[in-house]
């Protein structure tokens, strides 16, 4: 049975994983077609002249690098003040926004930015984007600086108070470089999220503001395309370096 | 200590309610309206969009989505089930067959559905290789239909329903097994009489944590099922969009929403364990 | 005096951890709070410290009530159990984090002092993960005294160390409180070690101070039966005490007037210095008994003779037995 049970997990392995390593072979295959022709970085070339891939990816680094410091900040700073006491309402309201569907949270954001639009004058944007990307990562800040917090010695926080230190500067000389391991990697986990959005960010989306997601899926819809697969490669592998960069943070 | 709490609560306890707790509220409240001319709002309150939710059209989808979710759910269960139990009992290894389940998981959700399509279409790589191979004359109807949601549903949602049956494999008092061995059990046996029982509180939870997210799915049906296998998320999508009927897309969100929240608070009663 | 507690009472949901306790610490003593786990001695120095606030009561420090004031406001300095230093900080990066307000001079010459009191001069730039046990108990140490606080807490500050180890930062807490003068409040649940090192001490019990004195009062004419019991073996006969030190054995029954009772040898253990004698009654009471290795030797089953003197019974006509 042990073998069997081997031999199957291979099998599932392969499952998880040949799409993509197949995806990326084939996004260096000459040919337009699916038959290999021999190796080519002509998708790639064809990929960064592309100026509407290029727009949109330097707005999702912008989104991502924006809505990323602020969720981390602001997730920081929450998960600390729920590890000293628990707030009911609060860390509910960040547990539902974990569960609910990515597709509910955005129209509700589009009826909300919508809603507002009557009063103030808020227009589908960049800044709607941001906004929504700043909603929906907080909870994943908040869960990872918790954890790291769990492990965090309250008694080093004794100490700085102790020897004359204040709260805050018991959290800022103490408590944060501690768990900053975590906040990093709670950052790199919101970029990604961040950065990989299509459901939400496509619903709040104005005409300045699209994504490399919202490429990647219009291009999608329309077929299949070498190009495409040179764009997937390169997505994944920057993701992949920022997990793997996260992993080791968060080891430390 | 409370008022430096306070201070650092603030900021989250605000995009929360702005940008999460309000908008769901104006939801709420959308769905109670009436449609306008033109796709906007207008007055009179009313119940009728919750009413259509029981129109035959959405009750089909509904039970399409519940049924595709099931499905995904189960051949998550039978596909995860061997694969934690692999992992939990590889030894040092362990660590690094887990994060490998955890990989694909953290690459884009979008790239992946995507990866599927390259392989699964008329001219994608399955029916290329099979042509050129002489299995098959003409191209397989791989993708665009029930069976393409599913897999990529399953492809999508197997890390989240082997993590906790690893962790529930893993805490698995191993002299209850060996005491199993010990009474006769063969490996089978050992397995279906044992181990799997003993790992109900993981199947439980996994199931969950596939079967909530299938709920709510939109990416996948839409990409691999084409615009011919749609489930709940797409006709929301649609509503907010194309036929732009808000109040009544605002209510089958909240539907979707309470079936969620349902089903999370039986599991959570049950359990007694914190999600986060 | 420079630390005193009136009637001080903190309670935890369910249990009162501290029941009004009073104690009066004079400057300049090394002041132990001993006691079993859970009798409140933890809490009591929290309370010193500033990590608690007390129900009911006063705490005062140099006479002033320091009830309110938040930990940074207290001039006391706590040793915790697991020091509690600051893994991202150095050696000298954590024996200066209290120094912040004072210029760099000032801080570069009390920092190389307090170093040179402890021992560590020539660690300032290792980590705390990188230096061993008793050098991060110095560096604890060192980060509290640096602040010339009126009183240090030492909250089992040598329960993290290993026993040989123990016994040599035992003596050095001892010669380093002489030297700097500070008065020391040690909490520890260890006898040998509060005996050791206290010049006064008092005995906790389930949230009350049970007795108050001298170590040698305390061994002596413990006023409870539970001090009697916690400091050092014990015998029970009929409702008295007595110390196994103070008890002999011998073939034949004295004729000095002493208590004398006729038992059997049930066990005897020798221990370098001394045997330990089990002996048993015959209304089937066991007696312990120390006994001098130059003395008369004994074996299980000898018929012999418990006896002690009237005066070393230690009696508790208030409690039953």
């Amino acid at each position: 049975m042990k073998r069997g049970l081997a031999l199957y997990a291979l099998g599932a392995y392969a499952f998880l994983h040949l799409p993509l390593l197949v995806l990326a072979l084939w996004s260096f295959n000459a040919s337009r077609f699916t038959v290999w022709q021999g190796f080519s970085l002509g998708w790639y070339s064809a990929a960064i002249a592309d100026t509407r891939l290029v727009e949109a990816a330097a707005n999702s680094l912008l989104i991502a690098a924006i809505a990323t410091a602020a969720s981390t900040v602001i997730g920081t700073l929450c998960a600390y003040g729920l590890w000293k006491r628990n707030s009911f309402t609060l860390s509910n309201s960040l547990y539902l926004s974990l569960v609910t569907p990515e597709i509910v949270t955005g129209v509700s954001l589009l009826a909300f930015f919508q809603w507002m639009f009557r009063y103030i004058g808020v227009r589908l944007g960049m800044h709607t984007v941001i906004l929504a990307h700043l909603a929906f990562s907080i909870a994943f800040v908040v869960i990872v600086v918790m954890a790291r917090l769990r492990t965090f010695d309250a008694s080093l926080e004794e100490a700085a108070l102790d020897l004359g230190a204040n709260e805050w500067q018991a959290f800022r000389r103490v408590t944060l470089p501690v768990i900053l391991p975590g906040v990093i990697a709670a950052a790199l986990l919101a970029f990604t999220v961040s950065i990989d959005d299509y459901v939400i960010t496509s619903l709040v989306a104005g005409v300045d503001s699209e994504t490399l997601p919202m490429v990647i899926y219009s291009m999608a819809r329309r077929g299949v395309s070498p190009v495409m697969n040179a764009i997937s490669t390169i997505v994944v592998a920057g993701l992949g370096l920022l997990i793997l960069a996260s992993e080791r943070l968060q080891r430390r | 200590m409370t008022r430096l709490r306070a201070i650092f609560l603030a900021p989250a306890a605000l995009v929360m309610g702005a940008l999460f707790l309000a908008p769901l509220a104006i939801v709420a409240a959308y769905s109670l309206l009436t449609r306008g001319a033109y796709g906007g709002l207008s007055t009179p309150w009313t119940l009728e969009n919750w009413a259509r939710l029981a129109d035959p059209i959405y009750g089909v989808i509904l039970l399409r989505t519940v049924a595709i979710s099931a499905v995904s759910t189960l051949l998550c269960l039978v596909l995860g089930f061997p694969l934690a139990l692999f992992i939990s009992r590889s030894g040092s290894r362990k660590n690094v067959y887990l994060n490998l389940v955890i990989l694909p998981f953290w690459t884009s959700f979008l790239i992946r559905t995507y990866a599927w399509m390259f392989l699964l279409r008329d001219t994608g790589l399955i029916n290329t290789a099979l042509l050129a191979l002489g299995v098959i004359h003409q191209p397989l109807p791989l993708l665009y239909n029930d069976g393409a949601v599913i897999l990529g549903l399953v492809y999508a949602n197997l890390p989240f329903m082997v993590l906790p049956l690893y962790a529930t494999l893993e805490r698995l008092d191993k002299s209850v097994l060996e005491a199993a061995a010990d009474l006769g059990a063969k490996p089978w046996a050992e397995l279906t009489r044992v181990t799997v029982p003993l790992s109900m509180p993981g199947i439980l939870a996994g199931s969950i944590l596939v079967f909530i997210p299938c709920l709510g799915a939109f990416l996948t049906p839409d990409l691999l099922g084409g615009g011919k296998s749609i489930m709940i998320g797409n006709v929301v999508q649609n509503q907010f969009t194309t036929a732009r009927d808000w109040p009544f897309g605002a209510a089958l969100s909240l539907a979707l929403m309470a079936v969620v929240m349902l089903l999370l608070a039986a599991v959570v009663r049950r359990k007694g364990a914190a999600l986060l | 005096m420079i630390l005193e507690l009136r009637n001080v009472t903190k309670r935890f949901p369910g249990h009162p951890a501290v029941d009004g306790v009073s104690l009066a610490i004079e400057k300049g003593t090394f002041f132990s709070l001993l006691g079993p786990s859970g009798c409140g001695k933890t809490t009591t120095l929290r309370l010193v410290a500033g990590f608690e606030q007390a129900d009911s009561g006063d705490v005062l420090l140099n006479g002033r009530r320091i009830n309110e004031l938040r930990p940074y406001h207290r001039n006391v300095s706590t040793v915790f159990q697991n020091y509690a230093l600051f893994p991202h900080l150095t050696v000298r990066g954590n024996v200066e984090f209290g120094l912040r307000r004072k210029h760099a001079a000032e801080i570069d010459s009390l920092v190389r002092d307090v170093l040179e009191l402890v021992q560590l001069t020539g660690k300032e730039s290792r980590m705390p993960a990188e230096i061993s046990g008793g050098e991060r108990q110095r560096v604890a140490l060192a980060r509290s005294l640096v602040l010339a606080p009126d009183v240090l807490l030492l909250d089992e500050p040598l329960s993290a160390l290993d026993p040989n180890l123990r016994k040599q930062m035992r003596s050095e807490l001892k010669s380093l409180q002489r030297r700097v003068g500070v008065t020391f409040l040690f909490v520890t649940h260890d006898q040998e070690e509060a005996l050791s090192l206290s010049d006064r001490m008092a005995v906790m019990n389930r949230g009350r101070i049970e007795q108050t004195g001298s170590p040698q009062e305390i061994y002596l004419r413990p006023s409870t039966r539970f001090v009697a019991g916690f400091l050092g073996a014990m015998n029970w006969y009929n409702g008295a005490g007595i110390r196994p030190e103070s008890t002999r054995i011998s073939r034949e029954a004295p004729d000095n007037g002493a208590r004398s009772l006729p038992a059997i040898v049930c066990s005897a253990v020798f221990l370098g210095n001394c045997f330990h004698i089990e002996t048993r009654l015959a209304g089937g009471e066991t007696i312990l008994s120390e006994v001098l290795r130059s003395g008369e030797v004994f074996h299980p089953g000898d018929e012999v003779h418990v006896w002690w003197q009237a005066a070393d019974e230690l009696l508790f006509p208030h409690e039953s037995p």
